[in-house]
């Protein structure tokens, strides 16, 4: 018996698309499960429990990663060999960056307008977050019709996002 | 292939029944046609209470007989031992502390009991009350049952799990699968008769607490969430009350009882009983007769439930990050199932109606809907429940320990099983052969916060320059939530070596060690029962010789003829007292021989005045 396919476009058995529909890919989920659940073939050959259990573990990976569109995306690049550069201060936040640092260390001091200032900053910082959740959509569809340029510009947004997130919830933990 | 050919009787489908091997108190239950069973012992008790005593001689005692020596024999009787299930002496202290048995000094990653100079496993012992089970099962099928699925908290580790597969190795169980409690108890319920919903299992048993969150979805039971926590349950609750009793009994009689193991129980069971009828009523007397004297205090239910309200607030931080790591909302939740004896505590029930804001289910008996579940999950297994499948999740986090100590996520907590992840490793030096992995389960970043779970020997890597070697090491979290290591060495495609080293249970080699002395044990308990039966027969046959000879018939047999009954009689008794069974069959039939004409003699009469008996009538 031959092994079960480990990429997770694969085991769904549908195309190498960013753009997918959740809800087709969860009655999917729902139907392979009945098919390969290790339960459902419990009184099979050593040999069939096996391909259950492997294909069991890569639908659920699959279904996990595949159905959450930043982890899709990572998943999809990762796969394309892109890398990843998350550590490094996106160009267009410098400056801001700066400035809430400054803030969050008055903050520390007791300062109280500068407590503000960090609070209007996540603000800020989360609407950019929204932003960039609303652009991903369109870089999916322009990656899926072939527009090799639109990879790059994926890559940097979920750098940023990654970024930003990291930012907000340690100002976060600071101003606690 | 031709019609023929296909094998319709060849393999013979064997039983598979659900245990729900329980704190306080374990049960077995099967499937049949009308749905779930629970299988009765042949005095028609379901339960079989978690006590094991070792006596002086002879087989251990399981289950109601061992209940009541946990009083007349507290340092022979183990009870709650699935408290210590997966642990290290490290991890128990607290319990220890209540325990009357001792631990042998060499308990750090197995705890070792010591009862009457031999040593126990917690699933040495545990395996004893699930041998009860199995031979329940046998009276009861009439068959021997050697397949089980059984269940254990939600919130078990890697550890604690495959203490519960040892157990069921040892008592010669094919465990097919373990099932979470709480998820069992959603089988049980059916619920998945409304299609589609969400439902909050809620599950506080004797030792353990389950929260587990899940989605309906067309006969699928998905787990969205799972948390809780493995060392609250209703011994806390006893726990309290004891304290609180020993402290009144020791200013009452100025004697302190916490060190006399017998009277503990006794105390034990005292606030037991209060704290059951406390769910009824609305005040209850613990009451302690010991050595003549008597202790006698009032608790109202209002001063017990001041008393529990911290156990029961323990239980709702779990409930809540359930609720978060599901991404529901109280009202999100369409039901709530109670599972778990202490659950009819009305605090209880009142925290869960307060929390989920939904009337919980509680129609089915909080103590055997585990059991009921498990044999639900048999079914499926067994292919009888086709339209039912569930898919659980593991509930901790799985990791590896990286530079400095920190934790490296893996698989994340509520990841559905069975679930996987790869990583390469590679070598840091010229010349290395092997690679040591540290596994550890748990949500904190430092390797020290997590629970150790293993240590992964990758040996036998061919000798190559620093970073060259590459090989791939695969983390499989099965069905039953254990985790199982693979690893390839990419360069060569070749499997890797490894050796296991388990941080907390016993080696496979352990196991099975355990399991060939009890095969050994098993063997002279086979022999000794062989005796019995084989003298109950004799018994039967000398008393029904014995009857014969008032019988007219004897006095028409020859003297040599009653010499040679006579004869066979003594011979019989004497191989009787013996212990060679096989010598005790051989004299009955000695003594049947020589008690055939007797016998046809008998026959002959009887025959005759039936005979005539007819014509009288007639």
């Amino acid at each position: 018996m031959e092994a079960p396919p480990s990429g997770y476009y694969e085991i769904f058995g549908i195309e190498k698309k960013l753009a997918l529909d959740v809800e087709g890919l969860q009655r999917r989920f729902y139907e392979r499960s009945r098919e390969w659940h290790p339960d459902r073939h419990a009184r099979a050959s050593a040999e069939q429990r096996e391909f259950a259990e492997q294909a069991t573990a890569t639908l659920n990976d699959a279904w996990r990663v595949l159905r959450d569109p930043v982890a899709r995306a990572e998943y999809f690049l990762t796969a394309a060999g892109v890398k990843t550069d998350a550590k490094k201060t996106p160009p267009d936040l410098l400056e801001e960056v700066f400035e809430l640092n400054m803030a969050l260390e008055e903050a520390r001091d007791g300062d109280t307008g500068a407590k503000s200032q960090v609070a209007a900053a996540l603000v800020r910082f989360t609407a950019m977050l929204e932003s960039l959740d609303a652009d991903r959509g369109a870089l999916f569809l322009r990656i899926d019709l072939g527009d090799a340029a639109a990879i790059p510009a994926l890559r940097a947004l979920l750098d940023k996002r990654k970024y930003l997130q990291n930012l907000v919830r340690d100002a976060r933990a600071t101003m606690e | 292939m031709s019609l023929f050919q296909i094998d319709f009787g060849g393999q013979k489908e064997h039983k598979v029944i659900g245990i729900d091997l329980g704190t306080t108190n374990s049960l077995a239950a099967f499937m049949d046609l009308t749905g779930p069973t629970v299988i009765p012992d042949p005095q028609g008790e379901v339960i079989v209470p978690s006590v094991v005593s070792i006596p002086e001689k002879g087989e251990p005692i399981v289950g109601h007989a061992a209940v009541e020596r946990l009083i007349t024999h507290p340092e022979r009787t183990i009870f709650s031992v699935k408290r210590l299930m997966g642990r290290g002496v490290g991890d128990v202290q607290d319990e220890l502390k209540l325990f009357p048995f001792h631990i042998a000094p060499d308990s750090d990653t197995v705890i070792h009991l010591e009862l009457g100079g031999k040593k126990f496993t917690p699933p040495a012992v545990s395996a004893l009350v699930l041998r009860q089970l199995k031979q329940n099962a046998k009276d009861f099928f009439g068959e021997p049952i050697e397949h089980a699925v059984i269940t254990v908290p939600a919130y078990f580790n890697d550890a604690q799990r495959q203490a519960t597969k040892d157990a069921g190795r040892i008592a010669g169980i094919q465990v097919m699968r373990l099932v979470n409690e709480p998820t069992a108890a959603a089988l049980a319920y059916g619920l998945d008769k409304r299609q589609n919903g969400v439902v909050a299992v809620y599950d506080l048993g004797g030792g353990t607490f389950d929260i587990s969150i899940l989605k309906l979805h067309d006969g699928i039971f998905e787990v969205l969430a799972t948390n809780g926590d493995t060392h609250l349950g209703g011994d806390d609750i006893d726990n309290l009350l004891m304290r609180i009793a020993l402290e009144d009994i020791a200013s009452e009689w100025g004697v302190d009882l916490s060190s006399d193991a017998g009277a503990v129980q006794r105390v034990r069971r005292a606030v037991i009983e209060a704290k059951h009828a406390l769910s009824t009523a609305m005040a209850a007397v613990i009451e302690v007769h010991h050595d003549g004297k008597s202790y006698r205090r009032e608790l109202p239910r209002e001063l017990f439930e001041k008393l529990i309200a911290p156990v029961i607030d323990r239980t709702l931080t779990p409930c809540r990050d359930c609720m978060k790591d599901a991404g529901v909302t109280p009202d999100e939740i369409d039901e709530v199932v109670l599972v778990g004896g202490s659950t009819r505590i009305p605090l209880v029930r009142q925290a869960v109606r307060n929390l989920f804001k939904a009337e919980p289910h509680t129609e089915l008996n909080p103590d055997e809907v585990v059991a009921l579940g498990a044999a639900v999950q048999a079914g499926i297994l067994s292919g009888h429940v086709p339209d039912k499948l569930l898919l659980d999740v593991t509930p901790l986090s799985l990791g590896i320990e990286t530079m400095g100590g920190i934790v490296s996520k893996l698989i994340h907590r509520n990841s559905t099983i069975p679930a996987s992840a790869a990583e390469t490793f590679t070598t840091a030096v010229d010349g290395q052969s092997n690679v040591l992995i540290h596994v550890v389960q748990g949500e904190r970043e430092m390797v020290r916060d997590c629970r150790s779970l293993a240590r992964f020997d990758l040996k036998g890597i061919d000798p190559l320059p620093a970073g060259m070697a590459k090989i791939q090491v695969k983390f499989l979290i099965d069905a039953n939530g254990i985790l199982n290591v693979s690893a390839k060495d990419l360069r060569t495609g070749k499997e890797q070596t490894i050796e296991v080293k388990p941080s907390y249970g016993l080696t496979d080699e352990q196991v099975e060690a355990i399991v060939l002395e009890s095969f050994e044990k098993a063997e002279e308990d086979f022999s000794e029962r062989q005796l019995r039966e084989v003298r109950v027969e004799a018994d039967r046959i000398l008393n029904a010789v014995d009857k014969a000879k008032g019988d007219d018939a004897y006095m028409d047999l020859s003297d040599e003829e009653r010499a040679g009954v006579d004869q066979a009689i003594a011979e019989l008794i004497l191989a009787y007292h013996g212990s060679d069974h096989n010598l005790i069959h051989n004299k009955m039939d000695g003594l049947n021989q020589a008690t055939l004409k007797l016998a046809e003699l008998m026959m002959n009469t009887a025959v005759q005045g039936l005979m005539k008996g007819t014509k009288i009538d007639a």
